[in-house]
């Protein structure tokens, strides 16, 4: 909290892209991904470009390689099961080192390990140019419903609420030498989850009681009303209209 | 079970998109009866707790990982409708930001895991309570078979659009032994911890459980001199449930 409110997945920065809308960001990323999915999964060299796209918006916004890579690693998950696919599935089959294959399963898993992966980079790149609190009025100009804005904004504002309560039990917990060792140790822990509950939400109450009493009615204030410009309409649009001139040659060639 | 993008087929991924979209404007309109002014902040610490709980994630084959989903526990706590609100943003959020399941996928995920499981454990939640005494601890084991019950539904539900718009033919009958019986074991981990959770909220502040309204009783004077022969009114509040 001491930090300036500016959240882990968010890397400051003063980049042309930094400092686009989030509203033209948000969109500019559907329209990518959108285009990525449409796109069939035999066009091989059409993944390379999408790859090579979000590699020129990562320079344009100076993301560092490192960077992108560490945080590409929450797919880990779907690759193991990926590359399960081939062992799987069946229909017609081809033996690579004497192993059968499924030929539809090595199909399958190319397009969701494929797909997956330029899905996750693509919003990873959101996270990192954007703020957090951006993006909820981002989300708010593309006219999502206001009380799904609302649930979001006081998740993400709870979210270090819990997170800073839970470390502060945990510490408790540990100076009077509570150690979880095995089952029955699982009830101390359940009460923590509901202690962590009812005290987050007094809490959180207390927060929005000082929110109310001082004028909030259920949006936050847009201190700087800027409306995206022409220009930068035209900046963010390169990224999905370049994806979908590949996505379109993917389908002829 | 966050689907990611390109894994079931597009007229799969629209419809789903619709269901969702459906079931989100639903959920709006229901969300204010359910809960007064209060709908925001409730409903925004509910998802963020869902959205720790999700965090728990491991591989289960075939392009699917598992982990715990905590509809049953949103539903309970503030209400079906709010419920679908609160699942709904979280997987926004998680595609959004963390890039957990795909942003084209948003509407399968949303109508798997917000809608599937919220709507089969609230329907199982309420049944139970019609046939169990009205007590806490009966509102406790509700919500956990109204849990464990929920995870397989939502298991079956996939396995169901799978079969319907899947990217590889695996053999339907292996997916659905594998998502039910890896989900069976998943949701006895959900049950325990949305029983034990609503447990703990409900004897502290079992004004926040939407689920266990009917346990409320209205506030009653207690005098010290009960002018009634028949028994001091208060009695029956004894059991320390004061809203």
């Amino acid at each position: 909290m001491g930090a300036g409110h500016a959240h882990k997945l968010y890397r400051h920065g003063h980049s042309r892209v930094h400092r686009l809308p989030a509203h033209c960001k948000i969109a500019a990323l559907l329209c990518f991904v959108l285009a990525v999915v449409a796109t069939p999964r035999e066009a091989l060299g059409a993944f390379g470009l999408y790859a090579l796209l979000l590699g020129a918006v990562a320079v344009a916004a100076r993301v560092p390689a490192g960077f992108l890579f560490r945080r590409m690693l929450v797919e880990v998950p779907f690759v193991l099961c990926a590359v399960l696919m081939p062992f799987v599935a069946e229909g017609e089959m081809v033996h690579v080192l004497g192993v059968p294959l499924s030929v539809s399963g090595l199909w399958g898993a190319w397009n969701v390990l494929a797909k997956g992966t330029l899905g996750v980079a693509a919003s990873v790149l959101l996270a990192a140019t954007t703020e957090l609190r951006e993006v909820l009025q981002g989300l708010q100009r593309l006219r999502m419903p206001s009380l799904l804005v609302q649930i979001a904004s006081f998740m993400i504002r709870y979210g270090d609420v819990i997170a800073d309560e839970l470390r502060r039990m945990r510490i408790a917990r540990a100076s009077r030498g509570f150690e979880a060792r095995g089952v029955r140790h699982w009830g101390v822990l359940a009460k923590t989850a509901g202690a962590l509950f009812i005290r987050s939400y007094e809490r959180g109450e207390r927060v929005h009681l000082a929110m109310v009493s001082r004028g909030y009615t259920g949006t936050m204030p847009v201190l700087h009303e800027a409306p995206a410009t022409r220009a930068q309409w035209t900046y963010a649009a390169t990224l999905p209209a370049a994806a979908l001139a590949v996505c379109l040659m993917g389908w002829t060639l | 079970m966050h689907v990611p993008d390109g894994f079931l087929d597009a007229p799969v991924s629209v419809a789903t998109g619709v269901a969702a979209a459906a079931a989100v404007a639903v959920g709006l309109r229901g969300a204010r009866r359910e809960l007064e002014e209060r709908t925001a902040p409730l409903a925004g610490l509910v998802a963020a707790f869902v959205f720790a709980v999700q965090m728990l994630n491991f591989p289960v084959g075939v392009g699917v990982s598992g982990h715990l989903l905590g509809g049953a526990l949103a539903a309970i706590l503030v209400g079906p409708f709010t419920g679908v609100l609160c699942i709904a943003v979280v997987l926004l959020m998680q595609s959004v930001l963390f890039a957990d399941g795909g942003l084209t996928a948003l509407g399968t995920n949303v109508t798997v895991m917000g809608v599937v499981t919220v709507a089969v454990a609230y329907a199982l939640f309420r049944g139970l309570l019609k046939v169990l005494p009205v007590s806490r601890a009966s509102v406790t084991a509700a919500s956990f078979v109204a849990a464990l019950v929920s995870v397989p539904a939502a298991a079956a539900a996939f396995t169901g659009l799978y079969a319907i718009g899947g990217a590889a033919d695996v053999p339907l009958g292996k997916v659905l032994t594998a998502m039910i019986g890896v989900h069976v074991l998943i949701g006895v981990g959900e049950a325990a911890i949305t029983a034990l959770t609503v447990g703990a909220v409900l004897a502290v502040r079992p004004d926040l459980v939407h689920g266990a309204r009917g346990l409320r009783h209205p506030l009653v004077l207690a005098t010290t001199a009960p002018e009634t022969p028949s028994g001091p009114q208060g009695a029956n509040t004894g059991k320390g449930v004061t809203a």
